[in-house]
């Protein structure tokens, strides 16, 4: 899922957007959010904040709009990858579970920004799963729909990042972001793993995962040994329990956007 | 049942508050986990500390603010990578090499927050002791139960934790770790309940929702005290959280 760049790109096209949560946000939901019973309304608390940042007129204006869908597309995306797979015998028994339980979280995805445009939801558009010719057999070789599975997942993660600190004034809505983010890596973990990967990124390249280089801007940065500062292949270089590779693993790094738009374009149609 | 408390960092001195201090404490650090690792067939009591332990009573008490946020992180990496540690110091009969290699880069992943915590922050947290004797180490099935409880509580605990961090750097260094615990937490809940979607199946993640766990720290605190043998006391640091 792709919502990670939502609000990057409402900020470039209102500056004012975090101080518009952050206000909602003050105005209860972060009081309401420690309250048991308001997890179940989340999706509705993300999409009314987004709203409500607006004002009660639902008056989103055209380029906010723009983004939303935009975002709104990126999720079609992915709903409509596991939704066409989700009805094939391609996917083996033994994972049919996994992949139902990816494809109902898209589709909350979905439905939350639907939510929010309301009339001025886009429809949904057309895609190309082949990736412009790339993959040839993306339903109907379980391999090659689990690595693209495994690609949007794990870029999902990274994607995701670089937005907490920007939502540091709108509580609330920080601790749904955070939420989501760790949906996203409980997804990748599993996909990895029923690819015969490990759950966790290990270096900096798509053949590292065992994915071709033409994703390897998903991965690339992954091989970061530095963090706070602290130079940890150093740090730790009297452990003999710890290898490099271990000190890549052990965090996950910031995607920017375009990178992002880079790996999904090509399945636009 | 085994009857162990674990502190496997015995040699570090509380006091280093540099970096400077932090890499050469490091060292001494590793010396001690490769003469460790290197006598794991010893008897149980190796990893009893020789008499610098603090005991039941000695309380910790959490700093406030951002440095109270990263103190509590660092108890529960603290807790974590000692688990890790005693499940290769001890492992159960029969352990898998595809297990050794789960618990082995796990553990390493642990080592690593643990460290990169005790660098930021110095001496505001000493080292703890942990007692582990509720847990079976010889049963593969409870070391996962286990596993997976202190992996489910971390990526609780950063996710509640998040909202009230200042610094920008900060948390977004805690979102390039709670991504990291999600995994572990996802494969080890896989490993419990193969093929199926407990992985973030609805009692993980809400399912008309797509949110993963968030616990506040109040909740989170309770849950590792049980391991940790000092009492830790967060009161100053839960009231200036707002």
């Amino acid at each position: 899922m792709n919502l990670q760049n939502l609000l990057s790109d409402i900020e470039k096209v209102d500056g004012e957007i975090f101080d518009r949560l952050a206000h909602v946000s003050r105005r209860g939901l972060f009081s309401s959010l420690t309250k048991k019973t308001i997890a179940a309304a989340a999706p509705a608390i993300m999409a009314s904040a987004l709203t409500k940042a607006y004002g009660q007129s639902s008056g989103l204006p055209q380029n906010v709009k723009d983004v939303l869908n935009y975002a709104l597309t990126l999720e079609y995306l992915e709903y409509r990858f596991y939704d066409t797979a989700n009805n094939l015998s391609m996917i083996p028994n033994d994972y049919k579970m996994a992949f139902e339980v990816i494809r109902r979280h898209e589709q909350v995805h979905v439905r939350l920004l639907k939510n929010v445009l309301g009339a001025d939801a886009i429809p949904e558009p057309k895609f190309d799963f082949s990736a412009k010719g790339t993959f040839t057999d993306t339903f109907s070789n379980f391999q090659t729909f689990a690595a693209i599975a495994q690609t949007f997942e794990d870029t999902g993660v990274r994607a995701y990042k670089g937005q907490a600190a920007n939502l540091q004034n709108a509580p609330a809505i920080l601790q749904v972001a955070l939420q989501i983010h760790a949906t996203e890596a409980a997804h990748a973990a599993n996909v990895r793993y029923i690819r015969g990967q490990k759950g966790w990124i290990t270096g900096g390249t798509a053949a590292m995962q065992g994915l071709p280089s033409v994703v390897n801007g998903s991965y690339a940065g992954e091989d970061n040994v530095t963090q706070a500062g602290v130079n940890l292949v150093t740090a730790l270089a009297g452990d003999n329990r710890i290898t490099p590779a271990m000190i890549m693993e052990a965090f996950d790094e910031p995607l920017d956007k375009n990178t992002v738009v880079g790996i999904v374009t090509p399945f636009f149609a | 049942m085994e009857n162990i408390t674990n502190r496997p960092e015995t040699t570090t001195s509380e006091s280093a508050s540099s970096r400077r201090s932090f890499l050469r404490v490091a060292g001494a650090a590793a010396v001690t986990g490769g003469l460790l690792t290197a006598c794991s067939h010893a008897d149980d009591n190796y990893l009893i500390p020789s008499g610098s332990a603090r005991a039941a009573g000695d309380t910790v008490k959490l700093p406030t603010g951002d440095v109270g946020i990263l103190a509590f992180a660092y108890v529960l990496e603290q807790l974590e990578a000692a688990f890790y540690e005693m499940v290769l110091a001890k492992p159960y009969p029969n352990m898998s090499s595809a297990d050794r290699q789960l618990w082995t880069d796990i553990r390493g992943h642990e080592i690593v927050h643990r460290e990169l915590f005790k660098a930021a922050l110095g001496g505001a947290v000493p080292t703890l002791t942990f007692n582990f004797s509720g847990i079976d180490f010889n049963d593969r099935a409870a070391v996962l139960i286990a596993a997976e409880t202190l992996e489910k509580t971390g990526v609780g605990a950063y996710n509640g934790a998040g909202k009230y961090i200042k610094d920008g750097g900060y948390l977004t260094l805690a979102g390039k770790i709670v991504s990291v615990e999600t995994r572990h937490h996802s494969i080890l809940r896989e490993l419990q309940y193969p093929k199926s979607d407990a992985f973030a199946g609805p009692t993980i993640v809400t399912s008309d929702t797509g949110l993963h766990l968030a616990y506040e720290p109040t909740y989170v605190l309770p849950i590792a005290q049980k391991f940790i043998l000092e009492t830790i006391d967060a009161s100053a640091l839960v009231s200036s959280l707002a």
